[in-house]
């Protein structure tokens, strides 16, 4: 197991590194730069502009600088905010893109686990087929259709819930149902096989010949089992759901990191950006690793290996 | 943590039974004197010297006041932080005396030297202001921004004393009381400025709430980015007795679309767009709250002119005279926007406007044929680029069916993101590009200096003698009559064969809930803050 973690954070370090350098350059290459507009500054003030954020250096050492900034947690000043630092902006984002993920993530689990145990169990009855149905069309309809439906129900044609900002409990409800529908419905179907599968093995059978109850033959012997292909999902899927929150943010103007990263790539934000990206790939990476722990603390096969 | 656990639980209750209870409403407009408006994108910064935008305008207009205000129907300058002022006969030499009573909001009095500061801090090199330019009309301003002098004393600007401005131009400049509402004029309080940093110091924290001191009806309360930002009243503000607000909100909402939901549901008062296609619909159902008025923009075709076909003037004539304009106005945009047939927009009241452009098939095939393209034989693809936007690009596809069917031109769309548009642009990489100029000031100079030969917003490569002459002699005419002749006579040399093609004249178009009251239009879609109010009783 320590072999494991360790070359896991082995793999950590200079993928980190790599993600860094490709996009240090990446985002300097695209054509357009973050002082273009449609009024266009004289040459003089553009030179000035660069010289402040140092971009009349070469580009090498601006990557050096780059990282010897990084090094002491500095991602550098943002160039479309002029007052504020890379590092500060994040600091104020982050959170609240986190807080949507989790609560997204909270209802896909409660209702995807919920409907997905529910169905296993009445398997191809009328309530099965709903909750099959109803998952299929979670997984169908994206974000940017099930935000506004949602605010038009809930919001214009009845005044139930706010369905702007990112204050009150309840303005967190719509955009958590929106973001965590499609994973609601993936996590539904899942649990649903695994579920079906482990039901008709022979250690539920035995469970079931001992004279358990079935509350916990399912919950304790078949739950367990179960939900492997869940857990396995949940690192991805929290990652998604943590990054993937642009067409939410959007929608429900919440001021996530997901709306401010895809600005910052229009506006040529080169710090923004980048300071963005390096967040992103310690999430999705160190999301993956937790699940990878999990699934080996969950599986006695894993562990054993 | 036993928050977030506490936060969670809440959430989930909520998420299972608020659906469930109808009745209860969420639209509290808390303070019912504060206005809720849309303010388009998050604001960059709340450093006049630093900022550029339309979005940073309205906001700091409420929070800033320069010498003078405007008049918000005829945009004429009426008395601001200066009661009067004196222009000398040549109009090079204006005298403003500053009000005694004029405050910043911690309660120092505004003084002239207030004003030389700020004027010579966005004027510095170093702070690398983009707005800057609006100053080159006083003496030596340029140079001082260029870093070619290095004296600001000979900077056309000095305080006499403390209620005394004297400021000298390079040009008898008409606008130039009436740009004193433009931000990059905006006086800044010196001890606050160097509280945080050098004077010409790029990106310090005075601007951050509880920091900043202006001299504006209201004074900033709280920035939460992307959030919302609030001002409250300025109780210091000289004329604080007329401004009935207690505040104004401002949303950061870049989406059309939800902006649209968000006025809806009752969140706004006022917003600063309309989707497109909202407009008829508004139009059917609550004429009363939608707003639409004269704008002072075009929305132009450029074309470069070091590329075939377009290096060839006649070329350039044919497409401007085969598009209709009337057509695209009525039928696609329905916004009521104006049909261009010129490329200054009316408004500017010393300006009287020339009708150069008309539709005129026949005479496009005459010049196309002359230009060797008879019927459009061996005329080479033309590409339209334009910036992503659902509006650009139906326009595009009309004008491609008009420059089809009338010239037989094979005319191709050509879609890029913002910026790489931008740079394409400034580079002379395209044929022909969407384009659009919105005035900072209502004078037609404003729209005609751009096509100065090397000017930076010139981007078409073309270059006239005689139109660079007929603009430096308005610049130098003082006779208001006479510049205006001067000033014709360019633009119709700019349309007859220039490099561009006007399209439309832009409409300012948003909503405006009936409540909002002492609303006046004008065609800069500048606010004056301190004379709107709420009146919940209708």
């Amino acid at each position: 197991m320590a072999l494991f973690l360790l070359k896991r954070f082995g793999e950590f370090v200079p993928t980190l590194f790599i993600i860094i350098t490709i996009t240090f350059f990446l985002v300097r290459l695209a054509p357009g730069g973050p002082f273009d507009s449609e009024k266009r500054v004289s040459p003089e003030v553009l030179a000035q502009l660069e010289a402040h954020y140092h971009m009349d250096r070469p580009l090498l050492r601006q990557y050096w600088d780059y990282l010897s900034g990084l090094a002491r947690l500095d991602f550098g000043p943002s160039f479309r905010k002029p007052s504020r630092t890379v590092r500060e902006w994040l600091l104020l984002r982050l959170p609240i893109s986190i807080e949507l993920g989790i609560y997204a993530l909270a209802f896909s689990l409660v209702f995807g686990l919920g409907a997905g145990i529910l169905s296993s169990l009445r398997q191809n009855s009328l309530l099965d087929h709903g909750a099959t149905s109803l998952a299929m069309l979670g997984i169908c309809i994206p974000a940017f259709v099930l935000g506004p439906l949602l605010v038009l129900v809930f919001g214009l044609w009845n005044d139930w819930l706010p369905i702007m900002g990112w204050t009150t409990p309840a303005h967190k409800i719509l955009p958590s149902i929106t973001l965590g529908a499609a994973y609601a419905a993936y996590i539904a179907r899942m649990t649903r096989g695994g579920m079906l599968e482990t039901l008709s093995q022979d250690f539920i059978r035995t469970a079931r010949a001992k004279g358990l109850r079935e509350s916990r033959v399912v919950l304790r012997h078949g739950l367990r089992s179960g939900i492997q292909p869940v857990v396995a999902f949940l690192g991805p899927a929290t990652a998604g759901l943590l990054t993937g929150s642009f067409v939410v943010e959007t929608i429900f103007l919440i001021p996530g990191l997901g709306r401010e990263f895809v600005e910052s790539a229009f506006n040529r934000d080169y710090t923004m950006i980048s300071g963005a990206v390096l967040v992103y790939a310690v999430l999705v990476m160190g999301l993956n690793l937790v699940s990878d722990i999990v699934l080996a603390w969950l599986d006695p096969r894993i562990r054993a290996r | 943590m036993h928050t977030h656990i506490r936060n969670l639980i809440t959430f989930l209750a909520c998420a299972v039974i608020l659906p469930w209870t109808p009745g209860c409403s969420y639209r509290s407009p808390g303070d019912q004197n504060i206005l809720q408006a849309g303010n388009g994108a998050e604001v960059q910064d709340l450093d006049p010297h630093v900022v550029s935008g339309v979005t940073e305008h309205r906001v700091l207009s409420s929070l800033f006041e320069g010498l003078t205000d405007a008049d918000a129907a005829t945009l004429e300058p009426v008395p601001a932080v200066a009661d009067r002022w004196e222009v000398s006969d040549d109009g090079l030499h204006y005298t403003f005396h500053i009000r005694p009573e004029a405050r910043w909001s911690n309660g120092d009095p505004v003084t002239a030297r207030d004003f030389a500061y700020a004027w010579r801090r966005i004027l510095s090199p170093a702070i690398a202001s983009e707005y800057a330019y609006m100053l080159y009309c006083l003496k030596n301003a340029r140079a001082y921004n260029e870093g070619k002098l290095r004296d600001f004393d000979q900077v056309g600007v000095f305080a006499a004393d403390v209620e005394t401005l004297r400021v000298e131009l390079e040009n008898p400049t008409p606008y130039f009381l009436s740009m004193q509402n433009h931000f990059a004029w905006f006086p800044v309080h010196q001890p606050t400025i160097e509280r945080f940093g050098r004077m010409d110091e790029r990106g310090t924290a005075w601007t951050h709430p509880g920091n900043l001191v202006c001299n504006g009806p209201f004074i900033l309360d709280d920035w939460l980015p992307n959030e919302k930002l609030s001002v409250r009243k300025n109780p210091y503000y000289w004329d604080a007795g007329s401004v009935l607000l207690s505040g104004i909100d401002f949303h950061p909402i870049e989406n059309l679309q939800t902006e649209d939901r968000a006025f809806r549901s009752g969140l706004l008062h006022l917003t600063a767009t309309i989707p497109l296609h909202r407009v008829a619909v508004y139009r059917r159902d609550r004429p009363e709250i939608l707003h639409i008025h004269p704008y002072f923009g075009c929305y132009f075709y450029r074309m470069n002119i070091t590329r075939p076909p377009f290096d060839n003037p006649l070329v350039r004539q044919a497409f401007a005279l085969s598009i209709n304009r009337e057509e695209i106005v009525t039928n696609v945009l329905k916004g009521g926007e104006q049909p261009a047939t010129a490329f200054v927009p009316p408004g500017d009241t010393k300006y009287p406007a020339i009708d150069v452009l008309c539709f005129d098939v026949e005479r496009a095939r005459t010049l196309l044929a002359k230009a060797g393209y008879p019927d459009g034989q061996g005329l080479p693809p033309v590409n339209i680029l334009y910036n992503t936007s659902e509006a650009h690009r139906t326009i595009a596809e009309t004008v491609q069916r008009m420059w089809k069917e009338n010239l037989n031109a094979d005319v191709r769309l050509l879609n890029q993101d913002w910026k790489t548009y931008l740079s394409s642009m400034n580079t002379l990489d395209y044929e022909m590009a969407r384009s659009a100029w919105i005035g900072d000031v209502a004078d037609a100079v404003n729209f005609l200096e751009c096509f100065q030969t090397d000017v930076g917003n010139n981007r078409t490569g073309w270059s006239s003698p005689e139109y660079d002459a007929l603009i430096d002699q308005a610049y130098a005419e003082a006779d208001v009559t006479k510049r205006s002749v001067l000033l014709q006579q360019a633009e119709a040399l700019l349309l007859e064969g220039g490099p561009i093609i006007p399209v439309y004249f832009y409409s300012w178009k948003f909503l405006m809930s009936p409540e909002v009251k002492g609303f006046t239009p004008n065609i800069l879609g500048y606010y004056r803050w301190k004379n709107l109010y709420l009146d919940p009783g209708e």
